[in-house]
């Protein structure tokens, strides 16, 4: 009874581990075969269509809502503090250091990541993958680069579109709908958001973000069991992992670029 | 779906992607103003600092000339030596006083300058000879009970 629980016990670690070892493989294997993505750019052009267009609806709206949100309740706290006039701060900073990076990061995972895997888990359950291999063709070279690529450069516009679209969602609540004066509100935002500081580093945020959820997809697709139930499985353990991959990725990331600040 | 349409729509959401960014950049982050190839830097040095902090902005007359660049501990004097980068277009005398204020009662605190009436201009890698520290809330309130003890010893 207990000799099994412990078996049980060891064969999850190994099988983990040699997942975890495998996705590394794969990760390096997509890497080295990416020429084909940039030699065909059609091949990516098509997958940002995919991911990167299609989720646009999703993270504009989104965005919106989010920004309007952070507007309602900047306001309502500030103003027990009298200080309206820092809600272009706070919609600002919160957008462009943390929720703009994050927020559309977990959207694409739910709507582009999860696509990804099913397609890629579909081609290899109907075995395309392996006809493009008698073919020849290298189904890495010729399937998920160009997915890997679409989404590493979707990802850091699809961030900056949200963070923008929620700013201008805090602009209409605050100083549209609320009243807080137009001119204080841009100018101590301009004041407080540093370029480096804040903004390239929400991009670089996005950037990594797009590497982790891509490489999640694509392996968790790649390597699904070729059955309807494999595949949605697959699915589900991609928008998991990689939210959390995305989550833990942030606090890592926040916790060395912002150490220095004030 | 067609390829030109493809690339089309692809198109557009770089642009708009790029034009978002540029958004941050410029509307939103202001890309600094004071850049280092149109500013000159000088030191002031004082006894204390108080809050005050890199990127913490100088003012004179009230309007921003420059910002703090660098704040440093001499170990020689035991000073805060506190680099300004202040804006090209805006010259002042040698003989000009730094003094850290606060804006407000609980504000941020920045560097206030006043012009003396020196006619030499004070050049890169100067020095801002006559500073005034940071008021220390707690020196305040010890020097104000000090002066009530006094005010109520017996004579």
């Amino acid at each position: 009874m207990l000799k099994q629980a412990i078996e049980n016990l060891g064969n999850r670690t190994v099988q983990g581990v040699w997942r975890i070892g495998f996705a590394a493989r794969f990760f390096l294997a997509t890497l080295l075969h990416s020429g084909t993505a940039f030699r065909r750019f059609g091949l990516t052009i098509r997958e940002m269509y995919f991911s990167g267009v299609l989720s646009l609806i999703i993270i504009l709206v989104s965005g919106l809502f989010v920004g309007m949100v952070l507007g309602l309740q900047g306001y309502e706290t500030l103003q027990t503090y009298g200080s309206e006039e820092a809600l272009g701060i706070l919609v600002a900073l919160s957008l462009v250091r943390e929720l703009g990076p994050v927020v559309a990061a977990l959207l694409f995972a739910s709507r582009a990541g999860s696509a990804i895997t099913a397609e890629i888990g579909l081609m290899k359950a109907t075995e395309q993958l392996s006809a493009m291999e008698m073919m020849a063709v290298d189904p890495i070279a010729r399937v998920v680069a160009p997915r890997f690529w679409a989404g590493v450069v979707s990802m850091p516009f699809l961030a900056a579109l949200f963070s923008a679209m929620g700013i201008f969602g805090g602009y209409l609540v605050g100083v549209q709908l609320i009243g807080v004066d137009e001119g204080s509100f841009w100018s101590q935002m301009q004041s407080a958001v540093d370029f480096e500081q804040d903004i390239l580093n929400g991009v670089i945020k996005s950037v990594v973000f797009g590497v982790a959820i891509t490489t999640i997809a694509l392996f968790e697709g790649y390597d699904a069991p070729p059955t309807a139930e494999g595949v949605s499985g697959a699915t589900t353990r991609t928008v998991v992992t990689s939210s959390l991959a995305v989550l833990a990725l942030d606090f890592v990331l926040t916790a060395f670029m912002f150490r220095g600040i004030n | 779906m067609n390829r030109t349409v493809l690339d089309l729509w692809v198109g557009l959401f770089v642009i708009a992607g790029i034009a978002a960014l540029l958004f941050l950049a410029l509307k939103v982050g202001s890309m600094s103003a004071v850049n280092s190839s149109d500013s000159y830097e000088v030191v002031a040095r004082f006894d204390n600092i108080g809050g005050l902090k890199p990127r913490a902005p100088v003012k004179s007359a009230g309007v921003v000339v420059g910002r703090v660049a660098d704040i440093r501990f001499d170990n020689e004097t035991y000073e805060a030596a506190v680099t300004l980068r202040l804006d090209k277009r805006y010259a002042f005398p040698k003989d000009t006083t730094a003094a850290i204020m606060t804006s407000g009662l609980l504000g941020e605190q920045y560097i206030g300058l006043e012009a003396g009436g020196d006619s030499v201009k004070l050049k890169d890698k100067d020095r801002i000879l006559i500073t005034q520290d940071a008021v220390v809330l707690e020196n305040l309130i010890g020097q104000f009970l000090y002066g009530k003890a006094q005010e109520g010893a017996p004579q």
